[in-house]
């Protein structure tokens, strides 16, 4: 088990490897769909202007992505009605609806791993290359497990967004994951994806 | 016919936080087939530790409580518009209980409606007049994430050589578990349609999901298709996560369905592992949850 802490420096991030559990502590970020369309749109492309409460969230976030992380996320969250936030289920989403925007977000924040199931695309493989960084799998549908490496929710933007989008900032001890797209061009994903189209077209023969 | 919000409350809170005993079984035999130390016996420990932990403290196992489907069979006589009110009451409820997590999205505003309740068909609820005089209604909370991998395919399908025939249904559905590879959060149960038009066959597919995990077909050619589908699934060698192992789905439930001459469509639902489904059979004076 190799512990991360955030921020990460890039020697850590190029000693992981394919196939490593890690636990990662630290201050880190939510963010899915609409996050990912926001922040590409109004900030890495800029497409969109900046509205509201844009750029001020902009200027908070950005040093929380520097060297940080990234969860594909969206909680089950108790508190709703006091502010006093709680995360009651928070396992991770599908990271391959961010294929178009993830590795954009990683060079422009310089972020170093990007939390989520089921792996990524080559775009987001390229990224980790050059950032560098590391596509962190966590075990899907562990939510409440996974909640409890969640001491503390540290605030919230864009709760306009609805909940399950909402970028939350949390401060995570001992979050369990799996390396499974390294900063060396491996993705296990690749690797899985192939072999089993072998194994497809050997039974379609049939 | 009495008030039974607090009865689907309870039914909304069980689905959500504890699996069904036959679905945790599945996984305690998947997790005993995965190789020691590997990282498919790893995810495999680690979901079923969160599915103990989800018990005991009464939260979600998985936060995408997905879109709550019932299915309600009531006796003559009964107000389907109170049951409806009465189970959208409960949606709202178990919402506020952080049973549920807000999940109803307005497709043209984005706005989320932050307590479950979005148009007639959000939470989805079907209906049935059944004879006798209980109350049985069956939840299925489904994810966005294996509801995404779920697929349509209209036979014959040149490119995956399927013709129109249990044959043909045998290609395209391990075709439909390949594009799934984790994605769905593997290993699933893959609920499969056959016939139907393209609405009524994606609803059987749904249907099927509701048979209980050692239920075989009574149909012998289905029942053997099943069997042969899971073996075959497994061979893809995807396995949980997505992580390569030995298993990728925990079972294949299929329902034939009556089709127009013309139309001959297959319908694969995907379950993730955490196959949230429970029963609820309210009687005069009592309420079972199964």
């Amino acid at each position: 088990m190799q512990k991360l802490s955030i921020p990460i420096p890039d020697q850590a991030i190029r000693k992981l490897k394919v196939g490593d559990p890690v636990s990662l502590s630290g201050t880190m970020l939510t963010g899915r769909d609409a996050a990912h369309k926001w922040m590409v749109e109004t900030f890495v492309k800029g497409t969109r202007q900046p509205q509201g409460d844009d750029q001020e969230i902009y200027q908070a976030i950005k040093p929380l992505l520097d060297r940080g992380a990234i969860y594909h996320c969206g909680p089950v969250v108790a508190g709703l009605e006091t502010g006093d936030y709680r995360f009651v289920a928070a396992g991770p989403t599908t990271s391959i609806r961010e294929e178009p925007y993830q590795g954009d977000v990683m060079r422009h924040f310089n972020l170093k791993a990007v939390i989520g199931k089921g792996g990524m695309g080559p775009k987001t493989l390229a990224a980790c290359k050059d950032v560098p960084g590391v596509y962190l799998h966590a075990i899907g549908g562990a939510a409440t497990l996974i909640a409890q490496s969640v001491k503390q929710v540290l605030g919230v933007h864009k709760l306009d967004f609805g909940v399950p989008e909402a970028l939350w900032v949390l401060e995570v001890v001992d979050f369990p994951a799996v390396v499974t797209m390294d900063s060396h061009g491996n993705s296990l994903h690749a690797e899985i994806e192939a072999k089993s189209k072998v194994a497809l077209e050997e039974l379609l023969a049939d | 016919m009495r008030d039974h919000t607090s009865d689907f409350l309870e039914l909304v809170r069980l689905a959500a936080t504890d699996l069904p005993p036959d679905v945790e079984a599945s996984l305690v035999a998947a997790r005993d087939r995965e190789a020691a130390g590997s990282a498919a016996r790893g995810a495999m420990d680690t979901l079923l530790q969160n599915v103990t932990m989800a018990r005991q403290n009464g939260t979600p196992i998985c936060q995408d409580t997905g879109t709550p489907i019932f299915y309600v069979r009531h006796p003559e006589g009964w107000s389907t518009r109170k049951l409806r009110q009465q189970i959208r009451a409960a949606v709202a409820e178990a919402t506020r209980l952080a049973y549920l997590r807000p999940n109803a999205v307005d497709s043209l505003s984005g706005k989320n409606s932050g307590n479950n309740l979005g148009d007639e068909a959000f939470p989805t609820v079907h209906f049935e007049e059944v004879e006798g005089d209980k109350l049985v209604v069956d939840l299925l909370l489904k994810g966005g994430g294996c509801e995404n991998v779920g697929a349509q395919y209209s036979l014959p399908n040149a490119a995956l050589g399927a013709g129109r025939d249990l044959g043909g249904v045998r290609k395209v559905v391990l075709d439909a578990v390949y594009r799934a590879q984790g994605k769905g959060c593997a290993p699933g149960v893959l609920g499969v349609a056959i016939g139907g038009d393209r609405g009524s066959s994606y609803y059987g597919s749904k249907e099927a999901l509701f048979r209980k995990m050692d239920d075989p077909h009574p149909d012998p050619q289905l029942a053997e298709l099943e069997g042969r589908l899971m073996t075959e699934a497994n061979e893809l060698g995807i396995g949980p996560m997505g992580f390569g192992g030995e298993t990728t789905v925990l079972g294949v439930k299929i329902q034939s369905m009556h089709r127009l001459p013309a139309s001959y469509f297959v319908s694969v639902s995907y379950m993730c592992w955490a196959h949230r489904r429970r029963r609820m059979i309210a009687g005069s004076d009592h309420v079972a949850y199964q």
